[in-house]
């Protein structure tokens, strides 16, 4: 009982004008410049399609004039699409993750599925998995690009795919550290529905990332 | 009101256990944080003014020999760099902070922690871009740093990169402080506070902060860009690789003319608090000098391309970008004539702070009609590159922006510091300050006209402009001992002036309505607003005629009528109808829970500063020293982010 009256002390804290914690209302304005700079990007890379002057490239098979090798276009579109369903899928688990935490509390649904559903600390660790799966399957291409010939100083598709793809990749790193970190703090001592605000903005910004490479996969690697 | 003894001062505060500097190291406080940003602004202004002044001296007459071409590129560059990004905005920043909580009736900002850090990154950024000076290794490629000229190939030396790299921390700043003041603004506002009720200056922040956290974004990717060119070799700007030199100039300025509006819009709003207040009249019409605003956000994103009508973007953009831009002026036009209407009919103190205010209406409006000369392409063709352009931007930005902030800084001084400036000295910087400025930049229409290109750091004798630059030298050593005055003016009136009480100026607005200086809870009740001029309500009803009133936002009032426990037991509630506070009591008397200082957010802050310090070590070749300063920049960050996060902001209660 002494927590509950501890608790009622602090209207002040939790009255805001939208009625919103003040941390959701700055995530979804930090995701709204999030969009202006991935825009930045995405415009960029699409400005320079086609624009370059030496291979490889993404779409095309290129001739090397001096060698006269022929290198084959160099997305490999049906990898990423397995990255790309990953990805997605980790989205559904950061849901599943943060019903988890809000219902904490609540009497658990019967059996095992039950059970399973309202494991945040099994839908955080599956968030994290995924994330650094699809991390993995952009190491193996950016590795397999590289000796393919195609580096970051290579052309005007080199500089503006790896900055383009490395930054949401960075942004992707970001967030399964944030998410691990939850897990920890769940470990530690369990997510409790006070602190699913914490989770909710992970979640966002992690649903926001998804998004990103929903629109990363279409315009780079599906549109020729 | 009342008349007040005893001398005011801050530190009422029994709350707070720390002293002297260190005080100032972990302050949480937003009344604090503005006067860093105060003070480091006007230290920044001071090195941007002697860096014109030289320049100035250089050019005063024909074959000046005092500095060398590099010299110069760098003084002209450091200079408008300083300005933008050192001296208005953080002037700027200084308002936010000092008056968005009280002006919405808040006890502090939404993250009180994270406007420390913004604090620190822009001091630590600001020392960044600016030390090099020193060691004749100043960023010299422009304000606007145009690729290819900024790359590696035709800049070689470090002075780029600790623009790029300067200018990427500042955004980090920036863009930390646009996120919490909107959030404030959005969140935190008092019952009643409607939007349409907010006070001007709060409406004009509320449209920058979305244009940083629209407009930074793409400088920090064209930033990137050039980083990543400058240091690893990329192929954005090289024209070598088919690159599109253009990209930069069309990523810099989609960022650079809402920064525009970013430096103009809060010394807008300052003067919309001003001209009621001396006018003892409300606002003329509030609603569309709000809307206005928004007009000039919005279309701000749409205008960029003016800034390169002398590129060849072709007949169909051009024509385009010149009718967005002035399309532009109806909205600023709008405002200008809310101004004068507002004046109209009232009785009129001309103060300090109510000449400044004036002065910004007529000077900006000389440096608007100047801007719609060069909306026209033909027109633009002739001006562009120009000292014409440098006479249009100082009347909008000095003659704007610097006028509406000095008129700001008088204004609110009492409130800030419990005492007022001195008028005497006030009105002999005012009129010093404003023939020195026409003195120097009127002059400058007609050298641009008669075809004096910008930057150059010397010319020819017989070209027709020795006497308009001879004119602008000797303004510009006139404007140095006025803003000296007003620097004795500011720093002797802490001490000694005149004792300011809670209302010295009869305003209208929530901030007046509580002690001078504020206390460090701002509000011991929060008040429940029912119109947008409340302390007129209660002082000058006969004012408040025409301006509707309801109850409107009460009923989520009522939540937090829940009573709190006081330290002493007693029980108080937290809100009450709109009401005059003179009293001055400390937050744990009044069992009003206060954000804990901390220094953790200087300490990732300068794991920031580290981290971005390592890239021109690595340029220069030492690339064990650059990757022990990022592995230690970047223990420094996340370590201290994780204990900020994880250390709860206030005590347990």
């Amino acid at each position: 009982m002494a927590h509950t009256a501890a608790e009622s002390h602090a209207p002040t804290h939790h009255y805001t004008t939208t009625g919103l914690d003040n941390r959701k209302v700055a995530i979804w304005m930090f995701i709204g410049s999030e969009c202006m700079l991935f825009a930045s990007l995405i415009s960029t890379y699409l400005i320079y399609k086609g624009k370059n002057l030496v291979g490889p490239l993404p779409h095309e098979a290129w001739t090397n004039p001096q060698t006269g090798q022929v290198m084959p276009a160099i997305l490999d579109i049906p990898v990423t699409s397995v990255s790309t369903f990953v990805l997605l899928m980790s989205s559904l688990s950061m849901v599943l993750a943060l019903a988890a935490v809000e219902n904490r509390g609540k009497p658990v649904p019967p059996g095992l599925g039950g059970r399973i559903l309202s494991s945040s600390k099994l839908w955080l660790f599956m968030t994290c998995l995924m994330g650094a799966i699809f991390l993995g399957f952009q190491a193996y291409e950016f590795t397999s690009f590289v000796h393919e010939g195609l580096t970051i100083r290579r052309n005007l598709f080199g500089s503006s795919f790896f900055t383009l793809t490395g930054f949401h990749g960075a942004h992707v790193t970001a967030g399964v550290i944030w998410l691990g970190t939850l897990l920890a703090i769940d470990m530690k001592r369990g997510l409790q529905p006070k602190d699913a605000v914490w989770v909710d903005i992970a979640a966002l910004y992690w649903h926001f990332v998804d998004v990103v490479w929903i629109a990363i996969f279409t315009l780079v690697y599906l549109i020729q | 009101m009342a008349t007040v003894a005893a001398s005011p001062t801050y530190t009422d505060s029994a709350g707070s256990h720390r002293t002297g500097i260190m005080d100032w190291l972990t302050t949480v406080d937003h009344k604090k944080i503005g006067t860093l940003y105060l003070h480091t602004a006007l230290f920044f202004f001071l090195v941007g003014g002697v860096e014109a002044v030289i320049m100035r001296a250089q050019l005063m007459g024909p074959n000046g020999t005092l500095v060398s071409a590099e010299v110069f590129n760098q003084l002209f560059t450091m200079h408008g760099t300083t300005m933008v990004f050192l001296v208005i905005m953080p002037l700027s920043a200084a308002f936010f902070n000092f008056l968005i909580p009280l002006q919405i009736g808040a006890r502090d900002v939404a993250f009180p922690r994270l406007n420390a850090f913004s604090y620190w990154v822009y001091l630590f950024g600001g020392l960044f871009i600016t030390i090099p000076i020193f060691f004749n290794a100043a960023p010299d490629g422009g304000w606007f740093a145009y690729t290819p000229l900024t790359g590696r190939e035709y800049s070689p030396g470090q002075n780029l990169n600790f623009w790029v790299l300067g200018i990427q921390i500042l955004g980090i700043s920036s863009l930390a402080a646009a996120f919490n003041f909107a959030t404030t603004i959005i969140n935190m506002r008092a019952p009643g506070m409607t939007l349409m009720r907010m006070p001007m200056f709060t409406w004009m922040s509320f449209v920058v902060q979305w244009l940083i956290i629209l407009a930074f974004p793409v400088i920090t990717i064209a930033l990137f860009f050039m980083q990543f060119d400058r240091f690893f070799g990329t192929n954005f700007y090289a024209v070598s690789a088919g690159a599109d030199p253009l990209l930069w100039q069309h990523l810099f300025w989609i960022f650079g003319h809402p920064e525009v509006y970013i430096l103009i819009l809060p010394a807008f709003g300052l003067v919309s608090e001003v001209l009621p207040t001396y006018s003892r009249k409300p606002l003329f019409g509030y609603a569309v000098v709000a809307y206005s605003g928004i007009l000039i956000g919005f279309l701000g994103f749409g205008v960029w391309a003016h800034h390169m009508f002398a590129v060849g973007m072709g007949p169909i953009a051009d024509t385009v970008f010149g009718v967005t831009t002035m399309l532009i002026a109806i909205p600023t036009g709008v405002k200008i004539f809310n101004w004068i209407f507002t004046m109209w009919g009232g009785s009129i103190r001309f103060t300090t702070a109510m000449k400044f205010a004036i002065a910004l209406i007529a000077m900006f409006t000389i440096g608007g009609i100047s801007g719609i000369t060069h909306a026209a392409p033909p027109s633009d063709m002739q001006q562009t590159d120009t000292y014409y352009i440098v006479a249009h931007f100082h009347y909008v930005l000095y003659g704007g922006a610097i006028m509406g902030i000095f008129a700001g800084l008088y204004h609110y001084f009492p409130k800030w510091y419990g005492r007022k400036m001195d008028e005497r000295l006030g009105t002999w910087h005012f009129w010093l300050n404003f023939i020195a400025f026409n003195l120097t930049f009127f002059p400058m229409h007609f050298a641009g006209m008669l075809g004096m290109p910008r930057r150059i750091y010397t010319y020819d004798a017989g070209q027709g402009w020795e006497l308009f630059n001879r004119l602008s030298s000797y303004g510009a050593f006139l404007m140095a001992p006025a803003f000296l005055i007003f620097l004795w003016n500011f720093f002797r009136s802490k001490t000694r002036g005149e004792v300011a009480g809670d209302n010295p100026w009869d305003a209208a607005t929530l901030e007046w309505s509580i002690p001078s200086p504020p206390p460090e809870y701002n509000f011991a009740q929060i008040p429940m607003v029912t119109s947008r001029y409340p302390l007129w309500d209660i002082t000058h009803p006969e004012r408040m005629a025409g301006i509707p009133h309801s109850a409107e936002g009460w009923d989520d009032a009522k939540q937090r009528t829940g009573e709190h426990v006081t330290s002493g037991g007693k029980h108080e509630a937290d809100v009450a109808p709109m009401h005059i506070e003179s009293e001055r009591r400390s937050a744990k008397e009044l069992g009003i829970p206060m954000p804990n200082p901390t220094i953790k957010p200087l300490w990732v802050a300068a794991g920031i500063l580290v981290l971005f310090s390592s890239l021109p070590v690595m340029y220069a070749g030492k690339n064990m020293i650059a990757f022990a300063m990022m592995a230690i920049g970047g223990s420094m960050f996340v370590g201290f982010l994780y204990a900020w996060l994880t250390t709860p902001m206030e005590d347990a209660h």
